[in-house]
């Protein structure tokens, strides 16, 4: 079924309002996720003003490098999520179904890396609660690693279901159903997954990179 | 009196289980949801029963503390996130808004049948913690005491609040999003009858708090899953900024159970005085002020706290600040009564009662937003009696007056007049007396929460249960006429109370799309005087079969902003 | 998002270019991070971050094309996330200051 078919619903009057209303709806949808994440980056800030040496401390457990190297993936990723959607507008299925597939793959490369380092926190005794033995400013290091994994570990849900959906929409663009005429859900899905990159691209300086100089 | 159409309508257009629970028709849906809050609000009156019970004599003597505490906790959080807060946004306004817009269903129909099976089951795990022991916390669900000592299941509830939150949001998200872009042609902002206002003031409440309700008692569950401890004092946490955050939702939370009541309000009040609503502007305005300015007054809750006494004075001034919008609408609702032929139907009787409850709730409410004031009467039967005032006295009668006038809309039939301000009489007396003793009880110190007391308050406890019981019957009544209705009642025309607004111009009940083809609209709203020169049909195909599928509209300009 | 005047080149073009200064400010951020700024460090950080931030709203989600409704939910949410920080952070670090016990 190609995009050239009516995908108009019979509520709608015409097409542009359908996609108009869609886009408006999902962006309602990313300002819940403002709200959402943006508690936790409240309880953040709140403890950051409070213990400022045991935030500088605790971030020295985290490696820059892989914090930067999955930056880099995620903005790649944000990047061929971009050109998904660029190829849906021109009709050029292979380049949709290989750009979508392109941004799974650095997905995963991104959750990859992700479930390395939770594993080495793990063997450190950095990981909360329960399973934290870290000796040094404990307890109270271990209120920069609670924040750590519920900010790092909410983002990374988000990511799982991005995946998720886009593997969905993957085989839809496989059986060419999308096109110039319509390909809202491969917009709509892109608008998500750049908004997964904008919390990244706030975490990785709040968590990786405080109290690196001196 | 118009014969009875055998159109084919939103009722009989299918049948069988199946096209109930898979329908994306918003009409349906609300009916899914109609059902389903009953259920849980009969559940929570269950709770309250339990608390009253116990609460006729000074002595803890019906049950153990720990079983009177679940009992508070759980009519709290069943009545507020499981039945209020959905209440009438799902059950009315999802019935009401497209068609007082013109529109032929929500922006997303079938976001709309998610948002019912996610509240479902957010619902089902209330239930199912209630049945395996219930929650033992209060409602607030403090720190530490929820993270760290109680010893009930924190978890299980907080899950099905998590879960109920989205169902909200998803509510939300598509009246915004209608109301935006879904406007019938003509229908500008200010020719929107004001109860869509109420809901679109409403969703903007939902869109923007609830999230962080929902990521607060997530971290309330890792706390004490993983003891992760970000609100643990031993691990440095700070349980005041747990409140910090359960308030940023659950103030306005209380805006989305009255906003959309108020809004109920301003519909059936010109109704039945037959005249033009005055301030039509300030009451749309106010309806974006409440919701706006109701975000900046949470630390309200927290007078008592270790809250800096800067942060409470801001609190204190915003919360004087977010009355007056509110006032604004008392006033106007009364100068529409003025010289108004007034006729005294029980959605009437309802609304003036609402009038009257919402006040003495709202003032009080100022009574508690007093820095000073707040120390002595915060955490006793006052601040109960407040709430309770606005909840119930204000909400819920809210809820009834838009029931019972639009209920010939929605079922096609007429209930029994009679038994119905019966009941709206039962439930004024009833609640007068159940919440009025609670002001005195509580400015003379009785706390909150305690279920034995010293004897000097027992008359005033007596009284409070008395009045319960009243109004305990008083609610069941409408589950008898209402239902007797659906079999024996009277055929409703189109317009059996002569009210204003689109959904008066089509059938009782409506036809699957509300309208074969989108209305154009060109009057002021509630312009009474004018009303007869208006078409008292509209949108509707001449012929008399079910309507054509995928017939397409006619392309007109629409109007969205 | 009407697709009439859609230039595929450029857009690709702008996609590209944006990509490109992404990597370059993900360098600086995490080379000033090294510098000891005192408390500019916090200040340089949150600004690149808002900076890379508004070039992937604009660009790579449209809303460099968006109506004007667009750009008013953007503002909103960012907003009440303001307000919640905000506010409390007035409460977290005015405690004290009025030599009131416990508040």
């Amino acid at each position: 079924m190609s995009d050239t078919a009516t995908r108009l619903q019979h509520h709608f009057a015409n097409e542009e309002q359908q996609l108009d209303a869609s886009t408006f709806g999902m962006w309602v949808f990313l300002v819940t996720e403002i709200l959402f994440f943006g508690a936790v980056f409240c309880a953040y800030i709140v403890y950051r003003t409070h213990y400022p040496e045991v935030f500088a401390h605790g971030a020295h457990h985290l490696d820059v490098v892989l914090g930067a190297f999955n930056t880099v993936v995620l903005i790649a990723s944000s990047l061929t999520m971009a050109m998904a959607v660029h190829s849906a507008r021109v009709d050029e299925q292979r380049d949709l179904a290989r750009y979508l597939v392109g941004t799974m793959f650095l997905g995963l490369v991104f959750l990859g890396v992700k479930a390395y380092e939770y594993t080495h926190k793990f063997h450190e005794g950095l990981f909360p609660g329960n399973f934290f033995y870290q000796a040094d400013d404990a307890p109270l290091q271990r209120l920069f690693f609670s924040i750590y994994f519920t900010l790092t570990g909410l983002h990374a849900v988000h990511m799982i279901i991005g995946i998720a959906i886009l593997a969905v929409i993957l085989v839809q663009a496989m059986r060419h159903h999308y096109g110039p005429r319509w390909h809202t859900p491969v917009e709509i899905m892109g608008l998500y997954w750049h908004f997964v990159d904008l919390v990244w691209i706030f975490l990785f300086p709040l968590l990786y990179l405080i109290g690196r100089h001196g | 009196m118009e014969a009875i159409e055998r159109r084919v309508n939103y009722l009989n257009v299918d049948h069988g289980i199946r096209s109930w629970l898979l329908t994306v028709d918003h009409k349906r849906i609300g009916l899914l949801y109609l059902v389903s809050i009953t259920i849980m609000f009969f559940l929570g009156s269950l709770m309250a029963g339990a608390v009253r019970a116990e609460l006729l004599t000074p002595q803890g003597d019906l049950m153990q503390s720990d079983t009177y505490n679940k009992a508070f906790t759980l009519h709290g959080i069943i009545m507020v996130f499981f039945f209020l807060i959905p209440s009438i946004p799902a059950v009315l306004g999802n019935f009401l808004l497209p068609i007082m817009i013109g529109a032929k269903d929500l922006a997303f129909p079938r976001l709309n049948l998610l948002s019912w099976y996610v509240y479902i089951v957010g619902a089902s795990i209330g239930i199912a913690a209630t049945i395996g022991g219930g929650l033992d916390t209060g409602w607030t669900m403090y720190t530490p005491y929820s993270t760290g000592y109680a010893t009930t299941n924190v978890v299980f509830p907080a899950l099905g609040i998590f879960i109920t939150g989205f169902s909200s949001i998803l509510t939300g998200l598509n009246f915004i999003v209608t109301v935006h872009k879904m406007r019938a042609p003509g229908l500008t902002w200010f020719r929107m009858p004001l109860f869509v206002w109420a809901h679109y003031a409403t969703s903007l409440v939902m869109i923007l708090g609830t999230p962080v309700i929902a990521i607060t008692v997530l971290m309330v569950g890792l706390d004490r899953g993983l003891g992760l401890g970000i609100f643990d004092p031993k691990a440095g946490g700070d349980p005041v900024l747990f409140q910090h955050l359960f308030w940023f939702y659950s103030h306005p939370a209380v805006y989305i159970m009255i906003l959309p009541a108020m809004g109920v309000i301003s519909e059936v009040i010109p109704a039945f005085s037959k005249k033009r609503i005055f301030g039509y502007g300030f009451i749309a305005a106010s309806s974006l002020a409440i919701a706006l300015i109701g975000f900046l007054v949470w630390g309200h809750h927290m007078f008592t706290t270790t809250q800096s006494m800067y942060a409470a004075l801001v609190f204190s001034v915003l919360t004087f600040a977010v009355a007056i919008p509110s006032a604004v609408k008392v006033f106007n609702w009364t100068a529409t009564l003025y010289k108004g032929a007034v006729s005294f139907e029980a959605p009437m009787i309802y609304a003036l009662g609402f009038i009257g409850l919402f006040l003495v709730g709202g003032l009080t409410g100022l009574f508690l937003g007093a820095l000073g004031l707040d120390l002595h009467v915060h955490d006793t039967y006052f601040v109960v009696a407040h709430f309770h005032y606005i909840m119930v006295g204000g909400a819920i009668m809210g809820y009834m007056a838009g029931l019972h006038f639009w209920w010939p809309k929605i079922t096609g039939r007429m209930y029994n007049d009679l038994a119905a301000k019966a009941a709206a009489l039962l439930i004024f007396v009833g609640f007068n007396l159940t919440f009025f003793p609670q002001f005195i009880a509580g400015y003379a110190g009785m706390p909150r929460r305690y279920h034995y007391y010293p004897e000097e308050y027992q008359v005033l406890n007596v009284l409070s249960t008395a009045g319960a019981s009243v109004l305990g019957l008083g609610y069941l009544l409408p589950l008898f006429y209402l239902l007797f209705s659906l079999r024996f009642g009277r055929h409703a025309g189109r317009n059996p109370w002569g009210a204003f607004g689109l959904e008066w111009m089509i059938e009782s009940p409506p036809t699957p799309h509300n309208f074969d083809h989108t209305p154009t609209v060109t009057w002021e709203p509630y312009d009474y005087p004018e009303m007869h020169k208006l078409p008292t049909r509209i949108g509707e195909s001449r012929s008399h079969v079910t309507l054509a599928e995928g017939q397409p509209t006619p392309p007109e300009g629409l109007a969205h902003v | 998002m009407s697709t009439h005047h859609y230039d595929p080149a450029a857009t690709v073009r702008s996609y590209l270019m944006v990509f490109g200064a992404l990597m370059v400010f993900t360098a600086l951020t995490v080379a000033a991070a090294y510098i000891d700024m005192g408390a500019m460090n916090n200040v340089v950080a949150m600004a690149i971050a808002i900076t890379k931030a508004v070039m992937v709203m604009l660009i790579f989600m449209h809303v460099r094309e968006s109506s004007p409704l667009i750009w008013l939910t953007i503002a909103s949410g960012v907003l009440f996330f303001l307000i919640m920080v905000g506010i409390t952070m007035i409460d977290m670090t005015s405690r004290g200051l009025m030599g009131i016990l416990g508040k």
